[in-house]
Order: C-alpha cells, then structure tokens, then sequence
C-alpha cells in the first residue's frame, strides 16, 4: 500500500503528510511537481503550503503541473486523492471538487486547533469516522474561505457531499463547509490539517490519524 | 508590438477582504466619502506581433482558463492602441 504525496516549489507539508501515511501503515512515496509519473502509488495525497507562492490565486499555477495531468486522470479512474489546505485549493482549481477558496474574511491568516464534525463517513478518506464524529485538528490557511454559487451549495449539501463542517467557522466559509467531496467518494478536499494530529508529541490530538488509515482500507476494499 | 489587457476583478457577489482592509485604510487617512472598495488584477500581455483576431482569441483562452476562475470572477479584455 503506497500513499504518494505531491511536492510541488512552495509546498510546507508534505513531510508531515508523509510521516502520517507511515504512522498510519502505509509506505510513502515522494512524488514530485514535474513528473507525471506516480510510480505505482494507490492513493495521492496534495500537501498544504504555498505553491508557487500562491501566485495568481491559490492552487492556480500548480493545476497545471505535469502531475496534476495524470493524476486528473486517475481521480476519475477512482483513485483517491486528498487535497489539504493548498491542496483543496489545487483541487477546486483542477475542477476535480467544485467551488473556490478566498482570503479569508477575517482578513487574518488563521491558526488554531480546530473542531470539526465529519459529516459524510463514506468516503475513500473517512470509513474510520463515526458520522457526525467531532475531530479536533489544525487549521493554519489565509485563503480558507470556501465558497461558490448557491446552486453548487444545495447540490453539496443535497448530496451529502459535504465531509466536514467547522463547529466554529473561522474564515466565513460558505455554509461553514471545512471539506468536500466528489460524486465517486474518491476525492476529498479538506481546509483544515489532519496530517498534524497524528501523534501526541507534536499534535493537539491524534484525531486526523482516520484519513490516512480510511484510505489504507479504501484501497485494499477495492 | 502589440498588448493585450486583461483585467480580473471578484464577482460582486464574492466578499473581497482585501478591498475591505483598502477602505479601512482610506477612512484613517482621512479619504471620505468613498463607499467601497474592490481589488482586482491587471494584466498586460505583450504580443511578439500583432493582435490579429486568431492571437487575440487565443489570449481570451488563457484569460478564461488561467488568469480567472470563472467561480469567483469576471475578466474584461481589451488590446491596447499602439504606444
């Protein structure tokens, strides 16, 4: 079981995401911006950070990375992809998730330990959850502010393809929506940080440990 | 040589905090009676010829796919007279 995770020029947290990949079972594979391989990896993980220094608009520019190629193909193949942070940003600029991320309305860059409600435990990213679970993990963005039109809304929440809701919004979030998800289940894009709270030692909770391991089910399920 | 402008502003529906710190700031410095303020992004793309029709729609291409994100904003396009 191979959880790649993309490093793109700017990317912050691709270290951690695949130290969480480890502590969850999995083996990590480094995988980078300008090749469009991805050796054989069973799920793909978009770290957060600043690629290409959130030029353009965040997530715009790396969209367009040899990587993101194929791994646009794959996505709708049925491989599971989570984007967090930078990465939802990438994934809603890819058009794999529908919806945008602004600056967020505080007009602060926000950074706390942050309850969330997984609302949809039927994804590839979120078997390991109790619906309507509450996680505690780390929120660290500038451009968290999720939004789009309301059509987009009502087809989410109608869908149940709203995976997490903030319990305190932060950022002005549309409808207090944290993360989305994709027809298939497939694809998940999350504000907030899970691969930070995987261990005690440097996290505020080992709660967003049940990403990495829902996915090592997901894959052997499939 | 020939440019293209392109200008990129939020749709108005789309809250812009950075507009809103902008008309904080005019308010402290004494700039009155402005009612909002909305950031956008100007780009200015320099042709190696001229704008002929076909250019132009290719530029309006990336306008649409690259430079705006038809979610969250509206792009005008205009080439420039020459200098």
């Amino acid at each position: 079981m191979k959880v790649g995770v993309v490093t793109f020029p700017g990317s912050l947290d691709d270290a951690d995401a695949r130290r969480a990949a480890a502590v969850a079972g999995a083996e990590a594979v480094a995988l980078w911006h300008a090749d469009a391989d991805l050796h054989g990896v069973d799920a793909v993980v978009l770290p957060g950070g600043f690629s290409y220094g959130d030029y353009l608009r965040a997530g715009a520019i790396s969209r367009f990375a040899p990587v993101m190629e194929t791994i646009i193909k794959k996505a709708g193949e049925g491989l599971p992809v989570l984007g967090i942070c930078n990465g939802f940003q990438v994934l809603c600029e890819s058009h794999l998730l529908p919806g945008a991320l602004i600056k967020n309305s505080l007009r602060k860059f926000v950074c706390r330990d942050q309850v969330l409600r997984i609302e949809n435990n039927t994804t590839a990213w979120t078997s390991d959850y109790d619906a309507n679970h509450e996680i505690t993990i780390v929120l660290k963005n500038q451009d968290g502010s999720f939004v789009a039109d309301e059509a987009t809304l009502d087809r989410l929440e109608g869908e149940g393809r709203v995976v997490a809701r903030y319990v305190d919004n932060p950022n002005g979030s549309y409808r207090d929506i944290a993360g989305i998800t994709n027809e298939r289940g497939n694809v998940v894009g999350l504000m907030p940080h899970p691969e930070h709270a995987v261990e005690t030692l440097t996290g505020p909770t080992t709660d967003g440990l049940g990403f990495f391991t829902s996915v090592l089910k997901a894959v052997v399920a499939s | 040589m020939a440019r293209v402008v392109v200008d990129v502003m939020l749709k108005p529906e789309i809250l812009d905090p950075q507009g809103k710190a902008v008309h904080g700031a005019f308010g402290r410095l004494g700039f009155d009676g402005v009612a909002d303020v909305r950031q956008g992004k100007r780009f200015e793309i320099t042709l190696d010829g001229e704008a002929t029709e076909e250019r132009v729609a290719e530029i309006r291409k990336a306008a649409d796919t690259l430079l705006s994100n038809s979610v969250i904003e509206d792009f005008t396009l205009h080439v420039e007279a020459d200098q």
